[in-house]
């Protein structure tokens, strides 16, 4: 169980003056799912966009797998700004555009629905697919790669089934309940076949019901599909039932890590949400 | 997968009753030579516009560089095919003569004992190509730092590359290649819309069989969100720069095909202006419509060239007004027909919608089974 799959070290993510997360190291493991938790505000989405290269961090590395795959220390403008710590400490600069970080094996949702407004909920999965193609332009356009075609059409159709979402495969993906939207993205997440999901509030805007039903869903995705989950939440009840362990952040910084129990009992977490931690959104 | 297929059919049919129908009305004596004009130039500009579509509409990206890449295409067309026979006299302002020859092809061709119309239809070919591909290679050039801009800019810079363009093609030491600001003619032609019908509606069949294959879906990904399409594997640079290269393609061998048209080759029409008017076709289609596009192109080709004549030579329908219907007043009829279309059909003739004959018989069911429950 302890195989390493994500491991992010001192990270430090500095926007102009401001310390969006502060010297944050973590580790997921293999199988495992593990909750970000943290006040409104505190990098829980940041940490996602460090780790999928849609933001560079100011210092630190991130390792999949064991490999380096980002790596960053104070540059230009920012080695006089920098507020952070740590920051002799890394001299490999490593970059990735988040398209090769998916195509490594790391999918993810966001936390304000981003599905592709003018395509029906099949177009939405089966575009994630283009990832896995060999076909090249010409052979594409040609018709050339149909067995490929077929079968990013029958995988799609396979993961719509699994997610309940074939009866609607041909509406428009934006006309569909909030609910369903939030398990379209994590269908379009698993079409690229990732061995990391990263899961921003998926359970936002669901009633009690709907939460309970997603949590249960989000354990057998994970045996099924052979997942690693990394999940930011705020339903308390979730984050409580599913995770093996939990980080909490506030103000970008670590103030406390371990199992549900150890979590919920920590003083400091306690004082950081300040009773706010078994409301309901 | 059915319904797909009946709207192929369809559609190759309709293309064949086209063909049909073209063939026979250039036949007929008589016929209104404007139809024919109407005919070629709005097949050459449904090409054009169906490749500004292609990047405008499904890929996202507000490119203004459509006459530049056009301009590119002509030239390049026109240097490569004059004949040499005819070389001095087009270059004869020109103080060093042509440097370009086509001697490399006349011998192919003259040892492969190829007829004479084989032989012009394959250098017609040969420099459509080129023209292209010549194309395709300045926009692979200019798209790494270009496409990295956000919309506006985007647009400015590609615009200002068309400007740069037209006044390098000009320039005097350029002469003995582009033959500086004088006109190029004698390249061969075309005489019948057949030719120019033709190679639209293959270059055309190509973009919508990539339109419809993953590479079009990964564009529309982009088109409709970039963040979530890079999230999905998408690499943007790389497929921004495919689509940009491509359009571009398309657009020098539009070119090409304008400068056949136009029997001469100069750069000044190819001014910001002749964008404007591709784009605008776009929009009246709506974009994101490949069939709007090409319904479209004909409908402004034959209301500028053909239908709104009248009102610039004082006499339109039985209006017969030499006083107000004068040099210019076309064109103020139809920029207020065209706002009236902009204003109103914001989405354009057809949306982001195709024509599709099983939505159309859709429409009929749909009416049948009303009138029986009536
Ligand atoms: N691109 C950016 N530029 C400047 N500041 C940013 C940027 N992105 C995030 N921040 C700042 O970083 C901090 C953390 O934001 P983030 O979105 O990661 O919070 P969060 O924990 O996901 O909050 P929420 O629970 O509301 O989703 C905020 O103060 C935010 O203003
Ligand atoms: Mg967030």
């Amino acid at each position: 169980m302890s195989e390493n799959v994500l491991k992010l070290e001192n990270i430090t993510m500095q926007f102009g003056g401001v310390v969006a997360i502060n010297d944050l190291s973590l580790e997921v493991n293999k199988g495992e799912i593990v909750s970000l938790i943290g006040p409104n505000g505190a990098g829980k989405t940041t940490v996602f966009n460090v780790i999928t290269g849609v933001y560079e961090a100011t210092n630190g590395a991130v390792y999949y797998e064991d490999k380096m795959i980002l790596s960053n220390h104070p540059q230009g403008k920012m080695k006089k700004m920098y507020a952070g710590t740590d920051a002799g400490k890394f001299s490999d600069v490593m970059t990735k555009t988040p398209d090769r970080i998916t195509s490594l094996g790391i999918a993810r949702t966001f936390q304000n629905i981003r599905l592709f407004k003018s395509m029906t909920v099949f177009e939405n999965v089966l575009t994630a697919k283009h990832m896995l193609r060999k076909s090249n332009l010409f052979g594409a356009a040609l018709k050339l790669n149909h067995r490929e075609e077929a079968n990013a059409r029958e995988e799609t159709m396979q993961l719509l089934e699994r997610l309940g979402l074939d009866d609607v495969k041909d509406e428009l993906a934006t006309s569909l309940p909030y609910g369903k939207q939030r398990y379209l993205e994590i269908a379009r997440a698993l079409a690229t076949k990732p061995k990391l999901l990263l899961l921003d509030e998926p359970a936002a805007g669901m009633n009690p019901q709907e939460t309970m039903a997603l949590t249960a869903f989000i354990k057998s995705i994970r045996d099924e599909f052979d997942l690693t989950v990394f999940i930011i939440e705020h339903h308390m009840n979730l984050v409580m039932d599913i995770s093996d362990r939990i980080y909490v952040i506030d103000f970008g910084k670590l103030i406390s890590h371990g199992s549900p129990e150890e979590v919920q009992n920590d003083e400091a977490v306690i004082k950081a949400y300040l009773g706010v931690s078994e409301e309901d959104e | 997968m059915k319904k797909s297929r009946t709207d192929m059919i369809f559609n190759l049919s309709l293309v064949a009753l086209i063909f049909a129908a073209v063939i026979i009305v250039e036949n007929i004596p008589g016929v209104n030579p404007m139809l024919s004009t109407v005919l070629k130039k709005g097949s050459i500009y449904a090409l054009v516009a169906v490749s500004m579509n292609l990047l405008n509409g499904f890929t996202g990206l507000f490119s203004l560089g459509q006459a530049g890449f056009m301009l590119l295409g002509a030239y390049t067309y026109a240097v490569i095919t004059i004949p040499d026979s005819a070389r001095e006299k087009v270059y004869m302002y020109v103080k060093e003569g042509s440097a370009v020859s086509r001697a490399w092809f006349d011998n192919i061709s003259n040892a492969l004992h190829m007829s004479e119309d084989v032989s012009k239809l394959l250098i017609m070919i040969i420099g459509m190509l080129a023209g292209g591909l010549i194309a395709a290679f300045f926009s692979w050039l200019i798209g790494l730092p270009v496409l990295k801009l956000k919309r506006d800019y985007l647009a400015i810079a590609t615009l200002g590359f068309a400007e740069i363009i037209r006044a390098i093609f000009q320039w005097d030491k350029l002469g003995p290649v582009t033959n500086g600001s004088n006109v190029l003619r004698n390249f061969p032609t075309f005489k019948t819309a057949v030719f120019p019908l033709t190679v639209s509606a293959l270059c055309i069949l190509f973009i919508v069989l990539l339109i419809n294959s993953t590479y079009g879906r990964a564009f529309k990904a982009i088109r409709d969100d970039e963040i979530a399409a890079e999230a999905m594997g998408i690499n943007l640079a790389h497929h921004k720069r495919l689509a940009f290269v491509i359009s571009s393609f398309f657009a020098g061998i539009g070119g090409a095909l304008l400068a056949m048209f136009q029997n001469t080759l100069q750069a000044t029409p190819f001014k910001s202006a002749m964008t404007y008017e591709i784009l605008l076709i776009v929009v009246i289609g709506g974009i994101g419509s490949i069939s709007g596009s090409i319904i479209a192109s004909f409908l402004y080709i034959s209301a500028s060239e053909w239908w709104l004549r009248g009102l610039d030579s004082g006499k339109f329908l039985f209006i017969e007004s030499p006083a107000v219907l004068r040099g210019g007043f076309r064109m103020v009829v139809f920029s207020v027909i065209i706002m009236i279309i902009v204003l109103f059909f914001r989405k354009g003739i057809m949306g982001e919608k195709e024509i599709s004959v099983t939505r159309f018989l859709k429409l009929f069911k749909k009416k049948d089974e009303k009138n029986k429950e009536i």
